[in-house]
């Protein structure tokens, strides 16, 4: 292995580390608060690993939706119901074993999978070839992600954006008209 | 090597310091500084990652995480100023 690799294999096991720790933080705390700041915690470290894997993109959004919006809504929930955890009434046994089990099998399945970065897998060689070659001469778009992104699944992506485009704008009007009654309410009040 | 290794270690062990600060941390506002405080931590991380593999391209991303990280603050402190986060302008006054 290559110096650069075996730097990166360290950074991997330390951001494990710290995401099994963070992990059991988030089930041994009792004060709720803690538990959601522990949760941004743990995506941030999920991000970062997902950058040593390259998958950057992966890592935008689990940084966006994990650190930033599930936060603030978690928040709102805790602002809605309590803020410490109710001791829990049945035993944790059953629920270990179940996910030891589960954890096991995925484990027992990793075993089939080719190695890290193997060059002969049929990620690489099925349609990536394909792909290397004729994208430049298709598209002209440099990046070949974005050229898959925006030009060969181009209808693919415009319909996710909108989709995402009316939620954000249904989100919006249902909790900007609230607010606004409320606002004319309560300047009605002091008149 | 070294420097990858040296950067590594004071990272991790800033790293373990937060993460101690939030487990235990008494009050809400060590959590919130503590959250922030790993959230540049990561940016370090990925700069220095960027940096070492010789792939600048990092930066942006790094860059990005700050926002993120700002924003992400400041909501959580509007939010504990407020208690609510649609309405935040009109109950400021009564809390």
């Amino acid at each position: 292995m290559s110096p650069g690799l075996v730097g990166i294999a360290i950074i991997d096991i330390l951001l494990f580390t710290f995401l099994v720790v963070t992990a059991i933080a988030i089930l041994r705390l009792r004060n709720l608060f803690g538990v959601v700041m522990l949760a941004g915690v743990f995506s941030l470290l999920s991000a970062a690993l997902f950058v040593t894997l390259d998958a950057v993109d992966v890592a935008f959004t689990e940084a966006a939706v994990g650190a930033g919006i599930s936060t603030v809504l978690m928040l709102g929930t805790i602002a809605l119901t309590f803020r410490e955890e109710k001791k829990p009434s049945h035993s944790a046994l059953l629920p270990i074993l179940v996910c030891a089990v589960a954890g096991a099998a995925l484990i027992y399945g990793t075993r089939d999978m080719p190695a890290f970065g193997a060059p002969d897998t049929p990620v690489q060689t099925h349609v990536a070839p394909d792909y290397i070659a004729r994208t430049p001469v298709e598209t002209g778009v440099p990046n070949i992600v974005t050229a898959v992104l925006a030009s060969y699944r181009g209808y693919d992506t415009l319909g996710e954006t909108a989709v995402i485009f009316t939620a954000a704008i249904a989100v919006l009007l249902l909790l900007g008209a609230s607010g606004k009654r409320r606002e004319s309410k309560d300047s009605e009040g002091k008149e | 090597m070294a420097m990858l290794l040296a950067i590594t270690a004071a990272l991790f062990v800033a790293v373990l310091l937060v993460l101690i600060r939030l487990f235990a941390g008494p009050t809400l506002y060590d959590r919130v500084l503590a959250v922030n405080t790993f959230g540049t931590l990561t940016v370090l991380l990925l700069s220095a990652l960027g940096f070492v593999t010789e792939r600048p391209d990092f930066l942006d991303i790094a860059m990005l995480y700050a926002l993120i990280n700002f924003v992400s603050t400041i909501a959580i402190l509007k939010f504990f100023r407020y208690r609510a986060l649609g309405r935040a302008t009109a109950s400021g006054e009564d809390v």
